[in-house]
């Protein structure tokens, strides 16, 4: 059955990428977050991935509360209740953060305001499991997931109504920042800064306001990134921050930093990959189909049929070397402008 | 500290300085020990943290290149000695021989990582390191298919300890009548390889070498301008960094007997990285300072901070573990802020740091 | 640098003379104020596991585990060597951190303890029990599964527990005979614990001729298992086993129900939690798990009863610990001697008869025959379905047997819904 073999395969690489797509989209609301920051002040924000992180802690506590407390509400207004309680929150981390931490260093050697990111990061993390214990927070189960079938296959791929709404959440959210940089007047004062400082502020934009307001806007989308990526895997802890952080800040660099488009992109464009390396690497580099000529390798291939070279085991680590890699050749990102000066 | 060791200018206080710290180098073992040999493997552990900040330190503080990955040296130099002198791959050779080619190893990985980072800027190197770290741990955790190298998580049991004939460093013994246990004799072999990290760090700081990567350090364009190899220069600031922390790795997995990935994660770097800036970057004292400052720091904690929280409040509302973890954090975050330059800072880093402000 | 250490040396030696003396005189001090009567002697015996960090709760209900055993003993007043003994309980935390293992093993050695009962995790207790093996100083873990750390060919180390190649071939058995799974997929945690298990069960599975044909890798702090599920769908296997935690496999299983895969799932101990069904919501239902030993639930009477009143619900390996205390304690009586060297041969002979069944260790300090249970999640818990013993499976149906408090645990004692609530 070659035909029904070539469709299975097909729905397959389908689900692969719907994964990748909405585990991207993720990526890329909290790459905006750091893209926001870079590209206005040039500081990595280390501790993004950990406003992220209580944004999901805070919408969720708010949501289990809610939920024990029976109101009736429809799950969805719970979950918006959750956001938006979680977004002044991130908001006044965010603008703490900025304050205390890299506003008294916006003028220091660039390795200062880097160290206290890692610092601040730290605390947030140990300050969040003080709050919310070790243990991972379940969200509770009020949004029935359905899935929708793609294809005529019912047993095929499939997407769920969660994935939609992360997926078009993101692009609305997308869609709202770039209308807000390109649009309005706190925009045009957004780019004037990052452009230059001294001549921004001299033709009348309170630098700090606007600095400030940077930094809140890129939290409050973490708040929603957080909410976002703990209903879609039901689950949110102290420690989640840090590696999604790290991701999306790859995502923000393959895109080109301080870009928002490229974010965006970039984001998708490591979901994508991730999903599909976790997929298929490890079927491309079966030692067992690669390299059925060796003897020896056949031998072992008997008892053993799936020797992999590569195998998901390596997933975090496609992340890492797709970061490397643009670094090095190309370190603006894809959509970026020139951003290489001196070290 | 400095002035008091200064040989030059004050020769008869520093030499008496200098016979009062080997003093007390050699006596305290024996000291701790008889408040229990647990606090002699403490103090240990403290000296490789120490070796590690200062080869950290050639990298961070001297050249000025922010590392996030370090842990993966020390990582390389474990495993290193682990495959060389464990009944793994049935290789048992002698620890002087794997030490030198566990720092050899370390060293070409330094190299293999600085070079494709040249290019980069300060803040987007740190993430490339802290990125490459975690690559190599992901490796150990995984090279055990399809050929079994590292053995995976499972990590590596029965290392050997260090020997030199039929002395070995983990047996107790009584040599004129005191009584040597296998910490205290790994205590000296550290203390004398600390020895020599500092006198290398010492040479390094005022040679040609260190000028260069201080000049590296305040302004690359510059130092290429005058013409310093800054491509070199930098690769060599992290080969040696990562020599430093092979050896250190190497001596830790004889030490503990057993190796796995879950000992090289990247908290281990982070906390590395919080000893230097606390001590001071760039100042060899400051960094040993901080080093053992944040080593004994958990040991402090665990019996001060949480007997209080029992008498105050009945239970242990924070662990002294969460407390260090908000140490280390504050630490970095406070230092930055306040004292740039660390607790001991290195004169030139000091006018660098606060000029700027 | 030359002449300070010889200008030191002089020093040095009469320093030396002097804390020498103090270390001398230190064990003595110790030992002084443990006589109050002249016929009582205490023996100290130690406990270490993680009493603070992520896995604080477990390593608190171990010790509560031997906490209760010494109490008992003491209130006995047993007599050893002719005097009756008070047994004292000295609990260290290793943090779950490797590197803490050697120091702590160190600090009982530097108190004289009579013995140890722990550590929790295989990756701590390994790099410890080369510190106990050289001291002689018999170590009995309640926990810790990792085969290697019995394979060292340490005397002094022993476990009330069964090893990761016991639990993986039992449950692996389980799906092979029970489940009559044929193509089976197998995913771990790429943790010593997840991928041991695993690999075991591969093993196993493959013997007894059943398609191996997926085996993948995600790590414990994994959120997205997506791909890894995509990847194994396309495979079609009629079961997945997964080596991990309940923190990833929890929503491993939530993810699996909303790719529409409907496989049975089956996990090792650390994925046996009622936590599950928290985490995976009502997708949890009617997986299967596998613990060593014989269920909590069934645990003798006697002991669950004495350990609820004190402290409450048992966690997870507590009886384990429990009995690990025992038999040293056995042990020394047995010697007559709470002398490590004296009584250590009298651990490795001993037949006792504990919480958690029958116990006799084989040369190497592993426990012989150990019992494997295979659950279920049913209704949002886990209840016991069968009892794996030496290959053999018995199913645990409706009908309880008697209850027989102290009996080999291959004899059922309670009927499941009287379990404990978790």
């Amino acid at each position: 059955m070659p035909t029904g073999q070539q469709e299975e395969c097909l729905d397959i690489f389908l689900q692969q990428m719907i994964n990748g797509l909405t585990l991207g989209s993720v990526y890329a609301v909290v790459a905006l977050g750091y893209t926001m920051v870079y590209g206005i002040i040039q500081l990595i924000n280390f501790a993004h991935g950990e406003v992220v992180m209580i944004g999901a802690m805070v919408a969720f506590s708010v949501i289990n509360a809610l939920v024990g407390a029976h109101t009736g509400l429809p799950p969805l207004a719970i979950v918006m209740t959750g956001v938006l309680v979680a977004i002044p929150v991130c908001m006044a981390v965010g603008y703490t953060l900025e304050r205390v931490a890299y506003r008294p260093l916006r003028s220091a050697p660039r390795l200062a305001p880097l160290i206290t990111a890692i610092g601040l990061s730290i605390v947030l993390q140990n300050l969040a499991m003080i709050i919310w214990s070790r243990n991972p927070m379940p969200f509770p189960q009020i949004i029935t997931v359905t899935p929708y079938h793609v294809t005529g296959n019912t047993d095929g791929a499939t997407i769920t109504n969660v994935q939609i709404a992360i997926i078009v959440a993101s692009v609305l959210m997308m869609g709202g920042l770039l209308g807000l940089v390109y649009r309005t007047k706190l925009g045009i004062a957004m780019r004037a800064t990052s452009q230059n400082q001294q001549i921004a502020g001299l033709m009348g934009i309170d630098i700090n306001t606007v600095i400030s307001l940077t930094f809140v806007i890129g939290a409050g989308l973490g708040a929603v990134a957080g909410v976002m990526v703990g209903t879609y895997y039901g689950i949110a802890q102290y420690q989640m921050g840090f590696l999604l952080g790290l991701k999306a800040f790859s995502a923000a660099v393959l895109g080109g930093i301080g870009n928002l488009a490229g974010a965006m992109l970039g984001g998708l464009l490591l979901g994508v990959i991730e999903a599909l390396g976790a997929g298929y690497v490890g079927d491309l580099t079966n030692l067992c189909q690669i390299a059925s000529w060796s003897d020896a390798i056949a031998t072992r291939c008997a008892s053993d049929p799936n020797l992999t070279l590569f195998g998901s085991n390596y997933q975090d680590v496609f992340a890492f070397l797709v970061l490397i890699a643009v670094l090095i050749f190309r370190p603006s990102g894809l959509l970026g402008e020139r951003v290489g000066d001196r070290a | 500290m400095h002035a008091l060791l200064d040989l030059k200018q004050n020769p008869r206080t520093a030499w008496i300085g200098l016979a009062l710290i080997g003093v007390a180098l050699v006596v305290l073992p024996f000291a701790l020990a008889a408040v229990g040999t647990a606090w002699v493997r403490i103090t240990n552990l403290a000296i490789l943290f120490v070796l590690l900040s200062l080869g950290l330190n050639i990298v961070v503080g001297f050249a000025g290149l922010l590392d996030l990955g370090y842990i993966a040296f020390y990582a390389v130099g474990a495993y290193t000695y682990a495959l060389l002198a464990s009944p793994h791959f049935n290789l048992h050779l002698p620890f002087w021989i794997v030490l030198p080619i566990g720092a050899a190893v370390a060293c070409f990985f330094g190299a293999l990582l600085g070079a494709p980072t040249l290019k980069l800027r300060g803040d987007y190197l740190a993430i490339v390191t802290l990125g490459f770290g975690e690559i190599v741990r992901i490796f150990m955790n995984n090279l055990s298919q399809p050929v079994n190298i590292t053995n995976g998580p499972q990590g590596i049991t029965l290392i050997d300890p260090f020997r030199i004939g039929s002395f070995s460093f983990a047996e107790r013994e009584t040599i004129a009548g005191l009584d040597f246990t296998g910490p205290v004799k790994y205590y000296y072999f550290l203390i004398v390889v600390l020895l020599a990290v500092i006198v290398i760090n010492l040479r390094l700081q005022n040679s040609r070498i260190g000028r260069a990567w201080e000049a590296i350090r305040e302004d690359e364009i510059a130092a290429r301008a005058m013409g310093i190899n800054t491509r070199n220069m930098k690769l060599l600031a992290f080969a040696m960094g990562a020599s430093f922390g092979g050896v250190s790795g190497g001596i830790f997995a004889a030490t503990q007997g057993f190796i796995s990935p879950e000992s090289f994660v990247l908290v281990e770097s982070i906390m590395v990285l919080s000893m230097v800036v606390l001590g001071g970057m760039g100042n060899i004292w400051g960094v040993i300072l901080g080093a053992v400052l944040l080593s004994f720091v958990p040991e402090v904690l665990r019996y001060t901070v949480a007997p209080a929280q029992q008498a105050l409040f009945g239970r242990l509302l924070i662990e002294p573990e969460v407390i260090r973890m908000l140490l280390f954090g504050l630490a970095l975050v406070l230092m930055m802020l306040f004292r740039p330059a660390g607790i001991l800072p290195s004169a030139l880093r000091k006018r660098e740091l606060e000029s700027r402000k | 640098m030359m002449i300070t250490r010889k200008l030191g040396l002089s020093l040095v030696a009469a320093a030396l003379v002097t804390t020498y003396g103090c270390s001398k005189e230190e064990p003595k001090k110790a030992e002084a104020p443990k006589a109050p009567a002249e016929d009582v002697v205490v023996i100290k015996i130690g406990h270490a596991g993680p009493l603070t960090g992520g896995i604080a709760h477990l390593g608190k209900d171990d010790e509560n585990g031997v906490h209760l055993a010494i109490d008992e003993a003491t209130a006995k007043k047993l007599k050893i060597g002719g005097k009756t003994v008070k047994f004292e309980m000295m609990s260290e935390d290793d943090q779950a951190d490797p590197k803490m293992g050697p120091t702590i093993a160190q600090k009982f050695v530097d108190a004289k303890v009579a013995g140890v009962v722990g550590h929790l995790n295989s990756g701590v207790t390994i790099p410890a029990s080369a510190v106990y093996n050289q001291a002689g100083i018999p170590m009995i873990s309640g926990s810790a599964t990792n085969p290697k750390l019995t394979e060292q060919g340490f005397k002094v180390v022993f476990r009330t527990v069964g090893r990761d190649d016991q639990q993986g071939p039992a449950v692996a058995a389980y799906m092979a005979n029970e489940l009559k799974s044929k193509r089976v997929a197998i995913a771990d945690d790429a943790t010593a614990y997840g991928e041991g298990l695993a690999n075991e069960v591969e093993k196993t599975l493959k013997a007894a001729g059943v398609q191996v044909i997926a085996r993948e890798k995600t790590n414990d702090k994994a959120t997205d298992f997506k791909a890894i599920l995509t990847k194994i769908k396309g495979k079609n296997p009629d079961a997945i086993f997964y080596g991990g935690m309940d923190a990833t496999g929890g929503p491993m299983l939530k993810q699996a129900r909303e790719l529409g895969m409907k496989t049975t799932f089956a996990f090792g101990d650390g994925a046996c939690t009622s936590e599950m069904s928290k985490l995976a919501g009502p997708a949890s239902e009617g997986m299967f798990c596998s613990q060593a030993g014989i269920p909590t639930q069934m645990a003798s009477k006697a002991f669950t009863d004495a350990f609820a009143a004190k402290y409450g619900e048992v966690k997870q390996y507590a009886p384990f610990f429990y009995d690990a205390a025992n038999i040293l304690i056995a042990a020394m009586q047995k010697a007559d001697s709470a002398d490590p060297a004296k009584y250590l041969p009298a651990v490795a002979a001993i037949s006792f008869d504990g919480a958690t069944g029958h116990v006799e260790f084989d040369a190497k300090g592993d426990r012989k025959d150990a019992e494997m249970t295979i659950f279920q999640m049913k209704g949002g818990k886990v209840e016991p379905v069968a009892i794996i013993k030496a290959g053999k499976t018995t199913k645990i149906g409706g009908e309880a047997p008697a209850a027989a408090p102290m009996a080999p645990a291959a004899a059922p004692m309670a009927p499941a819904k009287d379990a404990p609530k978790k």
